[in-house]
């Protein structure tokens, strides 16, 4: 399928685009350990005193508490969630199936700002509530669900179907099957719901915006330093720091959920 | 039948998905103890009728009933049936062991019955040993085979084979059949086994229900399937048979005498065919029970004329194509190499008569 | 068995005296019965609790936004009578020119951004369908992961990569190739292009390569025998069969990219801002919700016009082809 020539091209072409995703990230990390104010050339020399700063900002560890605690809550509430409609569409014949899963997939495709000010109308004007970690939690988890159904469709796709009813012919009820077949199975896709949902809601910085109370997110915090110059490097590290965990997480379930599963199918999600 | 002997009873059943009509308005009984086989091509409704028995499709309309136990509220993991998938749904994340012995976790046996089973078990599918290989470690044949010890350990009423044997290869599907059937006689079980194989049908069962269009078209044992078939499309469907239309001009003894048009007059048994004194009707005959010769034969038999040219050599038997003057399809002659090398292998073309006795014809309705 | 009529149409006889069943009466054996029988209801009665949320957190706020954009900002609260002066004042060319300009500006810069975004990655897509060999999962994961991560912190690396004492003018200036710090790189709609090109990259990849590797590897083996190059080949039968996923990956990338807002604050100065600050900022410091829900509505309408034409341009191009 064409000669080696075309081989070559692709290939560059494959390894430069990967260049052009992943420079921004490094140099934010490079930058954090840059003894200057500014992110520009020539580096000056290597320190760590803007990790050490950052770990004795009390604002920001209060920021980062708000956000482990929302992340958790989000992350569970989705992937529960998520697979309830994933076993419900991939397992039964329902009509209007695919109407369904479109309607649920939505926060996907339309503006978040949207849903951000929808969810600030009704609570603000016509519920007259405050704003406050639950309604962040409620925007989150209308962002999360479709992610986590998205990966759980794939997976519970991926593998066959009459296992299942393999375990209800042998005596097994529904949920027993669950538990003894579905769920080991589809564990790898459970797992990878559970942090990527997490790291969605950990780095979300609109809703949280448009949402927080006097709780603020770690994403909310770092917007709120960016106007100051001399908060700079502390930020690049804090990004540094942020970018290297969600990186872990992430592809530890990329990497959990995509063994063993067809990647094409669904939408590769 | 009497009630007493109906294990498994299908009264009207029907399946519809949407429009379509999967199975449409069955009725029979399954014995007890029988090995009872749902035959037809793909699409005949045989799989979903072995669903509905097995609790995972319910029926549109009409009523399942397992040794005196009506079906209608119970869901699959209740019922007294066991089956055997197609693909035989191993589970992946259990060794060859956790997998028979998966059914057993609800009857509360010791650890040590079961294990006595599973080993039981073992032997009885001639894998010992292979307790705790994974299971996509295995063979397909392996794994049919341990699909099949899964759900006789649970020793079901009922076990329900939904074409298992497809996927092996010839000389292993053989060899599976014989086993099962011996199998089968062995444990006493009624089976209900789904093919499209109507060889496969006809070696193991003690009878077949053949199915069309959600239809079941004619139920009876093998031999008598075979040998009687009922309508054009049971008999075009088991075996290879060759139509002879015509029109009844009248009764001699138990035989019908069928004006063939340009193959002239020939006599069948009436046998069991509902006809009139007159009207259209075909005579269906099997190419094994056909004599072809270069003289017309004398006696009371049935022959016609017509010119051999095509032929096939299958090794242990040769098929002759004859063409016969009136009718649209050459006429198959199946003849066993009993010598040889057999004189009408020599490829040329010429005319010759076939003929066959009178009593080997079947009469069937017209279309 | 005794064939009960001439013909196919054979029913054996049924057992005689066999009674239906008694039922015992009441509605919770009806319901069960029924849930048993329609297995429909049972994926209904599974889906219910997340149908639920997911609609109660969607339609809600939008009939919220809808409700409220027909009110109008009366200084602290908002006067619940029905008008239409929010959307008269979108559509007021005259007067209010802005709002119709900065909501096409933002079109067009999503469109630009979409453009690029899929032509970028259609061949990276085709990269990964058909020559990477064994190392598939690798590349999907490296091309996936950064995309999982902070919008917000990759956003902000473009900003400091394109800065006026940045990365590249600063390295630049460093290797002696300019004097002067370039102007033109930040807060202008190119920056906010080429930021949003980076951040939707991946979710483009995906469907196209999905779409691609579907693609039965007879069908090219088949065109390749009927004399086809492998140029005509892709035009022929591999691009045409990608389209679907195309299609996808051109609306993922264009419907929520209309309505940024981090983008645009962060990179795009006052040149650059779109719709999405505007709707922002009527909702904080110009105080006016109302008019900022109408704004967000008249903006969600455009999108689902504009997709409504291009699919139905794609629809008609398909059925006059065929």
């Amino acid at each position: 399928m064409g000669g080696k020539g075309k081989y070559d091209t692709l290939f560059v072409y494959g390894v430069l685009y990967l260049i052009f995703i992943y420079t921004p990230v490094l140099l934010i990390v490079l930058f954090s350990f840059n003894n200057g104010l500014y992110v520009a050339f020539p580096l000056k020399e290597l320190t760590t005193k803007w990790y050490e700063e950052m770990v004795a900002n009390p604002g920001l560890t209060k920021a980062l508490g708000v956000s482990l605690r929302i992340g958790a809550f989000v992350s569970v509430v989705s992937t529960i969630l998520g697979v309830l409609a994933a076993k419900a569409v991939t397992r039964y014949y329902l009509p209007g199936r695919a109407a369904i899963t479109f309607t649920i997939m939505l926060p996907l495709v339309i503006p978040t700002i949207v849903f951000a000010i929808g969810l600030l109308i009704i609570l603000a004007k016509f519920l007259g509530l405050q704003p406050s970690t639950w309604s962040i939690v409620a925007g989150h988890v209308l962002l999360c669900v479709p992610f986590s159904m998205a990966v759980l469709i794939s997976r519970l796709q991926g593998f066959d179907k009459n296992l299942e009813e393999a375990s209800l012919d042998l005596g097994e009820n529904a949920w027993q099957t669950f538990w003894r077949v579905t769920f080991p199975l589809a564990m790898p896709g459970i797992v990878a719901s559970f942090l990527l949902c997490f790291t969605t809601s950990f780095d979300e910085y609109l809703m949280a915006a448009f949402l927080s109370g006097n709780d603020t997110t770690l994403p909310v915090y770092i917007y709120s330093q960016l106007r100051f110059p001399q908060k700079l490097p502390g930020t690049l590290a804090l990004g540094s720091c942020i970018l290297v965990v969600s990186f872990a997480i992430v592809t530890f379930a990329e990497w959990m959920r995509r063994r063993g599963v067809n990647p094409d199918q669904g939408l590769g999600i | 039948m009497t009630a007493d002997d109906s294990f498994i009873s299908i009264k009207r059943v029907s399946k519809h998905f949407g429009a379509v009509k999967a199975v449409d308005d069955i009725s029979f009984d399954i014995r007890r103890g029988e090995f009872f086989s749902l035959l037809g091509p793909s699409g005949c409704g045989k799989t979903t009728l072995l669903r509905m028995l097995a609790g995972f499709e319910v029926p549109t309309s009409g009523e399942i009933m397992i040794d005196g136990q009506p079906m209608a509220v119970v869901p699959p993991h209740l019922r007294p049936t066991n089956m055997v998938f197609q693909n035989y749904a191993i589970f992946p994340h259990l060794n060859v062991r956790q997998n028979i012995a998966y059914g057993l976790r609800k009857k509360n046996l010791t650890k040590h019955q079961v294990e006595q089973k599973v080993e039981e078990a073992l032997g009885m599918i001639k894998l010992p040993g292979y307790g705790n290989r994974r299971a996509d470690q295995l063979s397909g044949g392996q794994r049919q085979r341990i699909a099949l010890a899964r759900a006789l350990v649970c020793q079901p009423k009922v076990l329900l084979l939904d074409e298992p044997l497809g996927a092996l290869d010839k000389k292993l599907r053989e060899e599976m059949q014989l086993e099962l059937r011996q199998l089968q006689r062995s444990v006493g079980i009624t089976f209900v086994f789904v093919t499209h194989d109507q060889e496969e049908a006809l070696t193991m069962s003690d009878r077949i229900a053949v199915m069309a269009r959600g239809k079941v078209l004619q139920i009876d044992g093998s031999a008598h399937l075979y040998e009687h078939p009922n309508c054009r499309e049971v008999a075009d469907f088991i075996g290879n048979m060759n139509f002879i239309d015509g029109t009844v001009t009248g009764t001699e003894g138990g035989n019908a005498v069928i004006d063939a048009g340009p193959l002239g007059k020939l006599r069948v048994p009436v046998g069991q065919a509902r006809i009139g004194t007159a009207g259209p009707v075909t005579l269906a005959i099997r190419p094994e029970k056909l004599r072809i010769e270069a003289t017309r034969p004398n006696g009371g038999t049935n022959a016609i004329a017509g010119r051999l040219n095509a032929q096939a050599y299958l090794g242990d038997r040769s098929h002759f194509y004859v063409e016969v003057p009136g009718l649209q399809r050459r006429v198959a002659v199946a003849a066993q190499n009993v010598a040889r090398n057999a004189e009408a292998n020599d490829g040329k073309a010429r005319d010759v008569w076939v003929s066959w006795p009178v009593e080997s014809g079947v009469l069937l309705p017209a279309d | 068995m005794k064939p009960d009529d001439a013909g196919c149409r054979v029913m054996v006889s049924v057992t005689e005296g066999a009674r239906a069943p008694a039922t015992p009466g009441g509605l919770w054996t009806a319901f069960k019965t029924a849930l048993h029988r329609y297995e429909s209801i049972r994926g209904y009665l599974l889906l219910s609790p997340t149908l639920l949320v997911m609609l109660g957190l969607m339609i809600i706020p939008l009939l919220g936004l809808v409700v409220l954009s027909f009110c109008t900002q009366v200084y602290f609260s908002i006067d619940y009578t029905p008008t239409l002066k929010n959307y008269l004042a979108i559509f007021d060319l005259a007067n209010n020119p802005i709002y119709l300009v900065l909501l096409f500006r933002s079109i067009v810069m999503s469109l630009t951004t979409t453009f690029f975004v899929v032509i970028t990655a259609y061949p990276m897509a085709y990269f990964l369908a058909f020559r990477v060999g064994r190392g598939k999962l690798v590349w999907l994961i490296l091309i996936t992961v950064p995309f999982w991560t902070s919008y917000l912190l990759r956003v902000f690396a473009w900003k400091i990569i394109l800065g006026y004492q940045g990365v590249i003018n600063s390295g630049l200036i460093n290797l002696g190739l300019i004097k002067e710090p370039l102007e033109f790189l930040l807060y202008n709609p190119t920056a906010v292009v080429i930021t949003l090109t980076h951040a939707w990259a991946a979710f483009a990849i995906l469907p196209i390569y999905v779409s691609l590797e579907k693609i039965d590897k007879s069908l090219l083996e088949a065109a390749t025998d009927l004399g086809d190059t492998p140029r005509e080949r892709f035009w022929r039968v591999t691009f045409p069969l990608s389209l679907p996923g195309l299609i996808a990956a051109t609306l993922l990338v264009f419907i929520p990219t209309v309505g940024d807002y981090v983008t645009p604050s962060l990179v795009g100065g006052t040149s650059g801002i779109m719709i999405g600050n505007l709707i922002q900022s009527l909702f904080g410091k110009a105080n006016n919700a109302p008019l900022g829900a109408a704004v967000s509505i008249v903006m969600m309408l455009a999108i689902t016009l504009i997709v409504c034409v291009f699919l139905g341009a794609i629809g008609r191009r398909r059925w006059k082809h065929s």
